[in-house]
């Protein structure tokens, strides 16, 4: 009992200076950047950089608005939770649209059996920052998520072909942060640099934030591949020895349905997800993204053309 | 359960990044899927099969090459602390990226291979570091494998690293005989080492206490962005959002802004939705003053009684970071100083460090990629600056270049000077 009170008190400290680190960058960004504006995408992650903006920024409105790159392949449950929140705050949604960008002949559908439109939203991202002259994109992503972001700047610099050049960043000293750049050139800026799952879960239980269902356990048809579970949508096409079966799931990341898995887990509330994750012995990533185990540097090559 | 950040350094090669694999496996901190990909890397490049160096050279260059190119972050946690580990790569072409990974960390792991012993790049990651204000060193002779398991080398080893940090004024130093790749002395003992009964190395870095750096606990803060909501509900606020450098601020405190030079009071501290008692360093707060004055971004309100110099010159200890550009007297550039940006220009390069023999050598015509060494910097507008000894956060600033808007240099402001021409 004592030891529960003593740990829970000392993680508000550590968590009290990552909010502190964060709300911190969030304020530089908006006070040297013209058109800045905060990548959510419903995600717990993004979930996270929108509560930090509003305490930033409080008693005024975050001065940016909220973009999201819908691949059209999302979760429906996420898409209206993204919209929900988005209103609630009274924020701009932007959002760029892979399906548009398919059906304008601009971009090709892949195809196949492992078609994903995952790496499509890199070109729609590149074009909405473009398209909006967004100079800074703040994003949620953490460096404990994956060995290339596990070495990226806090403020990383994107030339005018949207590229990260991970051998010849920026150096980056104490907390001062360098956003010059020429138009065109953009900054993304990660604002949860710092953080890990475990810390992204305590802070939404701390904050009592709402987060999209199918981080929970609910019944979902899926079936397996690669040893993963995915859930059976109309996007993805199942091969004649992929069977259907319902499974108690939950979801780690929520991002394109046809590269995100689910994990069988039957935690129903936050206290249950962080009991899970404080055990789990698969990152994130790995129990949940197909994207990245294409290969060893899936997601340098990834983040080097422009992706998130 | 407080955090500790570190910094791994030393030359390359001498096994920094198979250090924090063998901390991070031993701990069991590493997940299976990692392990399983790093397994199949060390394979597929056949590098035996684990090559723990792989948990935090995660680039693709970087594996190809077989050594770290830039900092990797690495979050871990035991029951007793929270660590930020940042890896650094050893060759010299990527020192600033190190500087990077050590201006955020209040301690250092010094690797050495026991079979050199202290080499150049030992010794400039070592004044680097204790010019950056770190001053705890624990210094790693590793490769006990390849020299035996010796005793009397590592003693030889650790005697000459003394006589160098001795000079460096650096205080704390703990000296541990280690072998990264099989894990002797880093989480777990081994047998290969009866002689050597101090701590191993996670023992040390969980009970290891290290000085917080602001020393002065006046109030220093810096103005980040003002808050205006032009609302109904909050029609007339005005909240000068920022986080606290050092000190305390409390409603009816008496401050200074400068550069105004105005003195007022704080009507409320501010942190979402709430008025706080008070506010202290590391706090993101937004403060209201009694009166409406003119304040803005990289302006400072400070405690009037310990107000800190506002400078126009100052001398400084500059690391420059460019492989591209030299520093030479007349030039101009940027400076970040906390929330400030200002013109500055180099008014003389005053001396230049030889890292191998500490020694300053007086009049450099210019800087290049990597060197060390006291400038005096005069700037367009004041800057509000503390000694760089006595507060990190009012003491640092960087340099800009304005065409290719690179970060070009760390600086470290040492004494802040007479205006050119008035007397001292
Ligand atoms: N025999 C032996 N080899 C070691 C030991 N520690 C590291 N090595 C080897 O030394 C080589 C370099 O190790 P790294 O960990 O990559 O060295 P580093 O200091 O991180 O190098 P940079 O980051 O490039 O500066 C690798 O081949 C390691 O396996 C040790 O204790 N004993
Ligand atoms: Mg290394």
């Amino acid at each position: 009992m004592t030891t529960e009170t003593a740990t829970r008190g000392a993680r508000h400290t550590e968590l009290d200076m990552l909010e502190a680190e964060a709300i911190f960058i969030m304020r530089e960004v908006a006070a040297e950047f013209e058109r800045p504006a905060l990548l959510f995408s419903g995600g717990k992650d993004s979930i996270v950089l929108l509560r930090i903006a509003e305490k930033a920024f409080w008693p005024a409105k975050f001065p940016f608005p909220v973009m999201h790159v819908d691949t059209g392949h999302n979760f429906p449950e996420v898409i209206a939770f993204r919209d929900k929140r988005a209103a609630e705050l009274g924020a701009r949604l932007i959002v760029g649209s892979v399906q548009q960008a398919i059906d304008e002949g601009t971009l090709t559908e892949e195809r196949g059996i492992r078609a994903s439109r995952n790496r499509l939203q890199t070109p729609v991202l590149l074009a909405t920052i473009a398209e909006h002259q967004i100079d800074a994109a703040m994003g949620g992503a953490r460096r404990d998520e994956e060995k290339a972001r596990a070495k990226e700047r806090v403020f990383s610099f994107r030339d005018e072909f949207g590229q990260w050049d991970p051998r010849n960043q920026r150096p980056e000293l104490w907390s001062l942060y360098n956003g010059m750049h020429i138009k065109g050139e953009h900054m993304r800026v990660f604002p949860l640099s710092n953080w890990t799952e475990l810390d992204i879960w305590h802070y939404i239980e701390r904050e009592a934030l709402e987060v999209p269902s199918i981080y929970f356990t609910h019944e979902r048809e899926v079936f397996e591949r690669d040893g993963m579970l995915m859930s059976v949508c109309p996007y993805l096409p199942q091969l004649p020895h992929e069977t259907t079966f319902v499974a108690p799931v939950r979801y780690r990341t929520v991002g394109d349905m046809t590269c995100t898995a689910a994990v069988r887990s039957d935690a129903a509330d936050i206290r249950a997800v962080i009991n899970e994750i404080a055990v789990a012995r698969v990152t994130e990533r790995g129990a949940s993204r197909a994207d990245d185990q294409f290969s060893e540097a899936a997601m340098e090559d990834r983040k080097r053309e422009g992706y998130f | 359960m407080d955090l500790l950040r570190f910094v791994t350094a030393g030359s390359v090669d001498d096994g920094k990044s198979t250090l924090i694999g063998r901390l991070l496996y031993d701990s069991k901190q590493v997940f299976e899927d990692t392990l399983a990909s790093i397994q199949r890397a060390s394979e597929a490049r056949g590098l035996g099969d684990m090559n723990l160096a792989l948990l935090t050279d995660g680039l693709r260059a970087e594996r190809e090459q077989g050594i770290t190119i830039d900092v990797a972050y690495r979050y871990f946690a035991t029951p007793k602390r929270k660590f930020i580990i940042a890896d650094s790569p050893g060759h010299v072409q990527y020192t600033r990226n190190m500087v990077t990974g050590a201006s955020t960390a209040s301690l250092a792991l010094i690797l050495i291979d026991a079979r050199k012993g202290v080499v150049s790049q030992t010794r400039r990651h070592s004044a680097l570091t204790s010019l950056l204000g770190i001053t705890h060193l624990v210094l790693c002779v590793n490769k006990m494998d390849l020299a035996e398991w010796s005793e009397t080398r590592f003693n030889e080893v650790e005697a000459d690293f003394r006589a160098f940090a001795g000079q460096l004024g650096v205080q704390e130093v703990t000296v541990i005989p280690m072998a990264a790749v099989s894990g002797e002395n880093i989480v777990d003992r081994g047998e290969h080492m009866p002689w050597y009964t101090g701590p191993t190395l996670l023992e040390f870095l969980e009970t290891v206490e290290t000085p917080d750096h602001v020393s002065h606990g006046a109030l220093r803060f810096p103005v980040q962005y003002v808050l205006r909501p032009h609302t109904d509900e909050f029609h007339d606020y005005r909240g000068y959002a920022g986080t606290v450098a050092s000190g305390t601020v409390t409603p009816g405190q008496e401050i200074l802004a400068l550069p105004l030079g105005i003195r007022t009071r704080v009507a409320a501290v501010d942190r979402f939705q709430e008025q706080c008692a008070s506010a202290t360093n590391g706090d993101a707060v937004s403060i209201r003053l009694t009166e409406e004055v003119d304040v803005g971004r990289g302006h400072m309100l400070v405690d009037p009684a310990h107000a800190p110099a506002s400078a126009t010159r100052f001398s400084a200890d500059l690391c420059w970071m460019s492989d591209t550009l030299q520093l030479r007297p007349r030039q101009q550039l940027w400076l970040k100083h906390t929330t400030r940006r200002v013109r500055c220009m180099v008014e003389s390069l005053d001396d230049r460090l030889d890292v191998e023999t500490l020694e300053r050598s007086a009049g450099p015509a210019s800087f290049g990629l990597n060197d060390i060494g006291r400038v005096t910097l005069r700037t367009m507008e004041p800057i509000f600056a503390d000694p760089y000894a006595v507060s990190r956060d009012t003491g640092s600033f960087i340099l800009i270049d304005g065409s290719s808007h690179q970060t070009v240099a760390g600086g470290m402001v040492r004494e802040v000077l007479a205006q050119a021409g008035a007397p001292a």
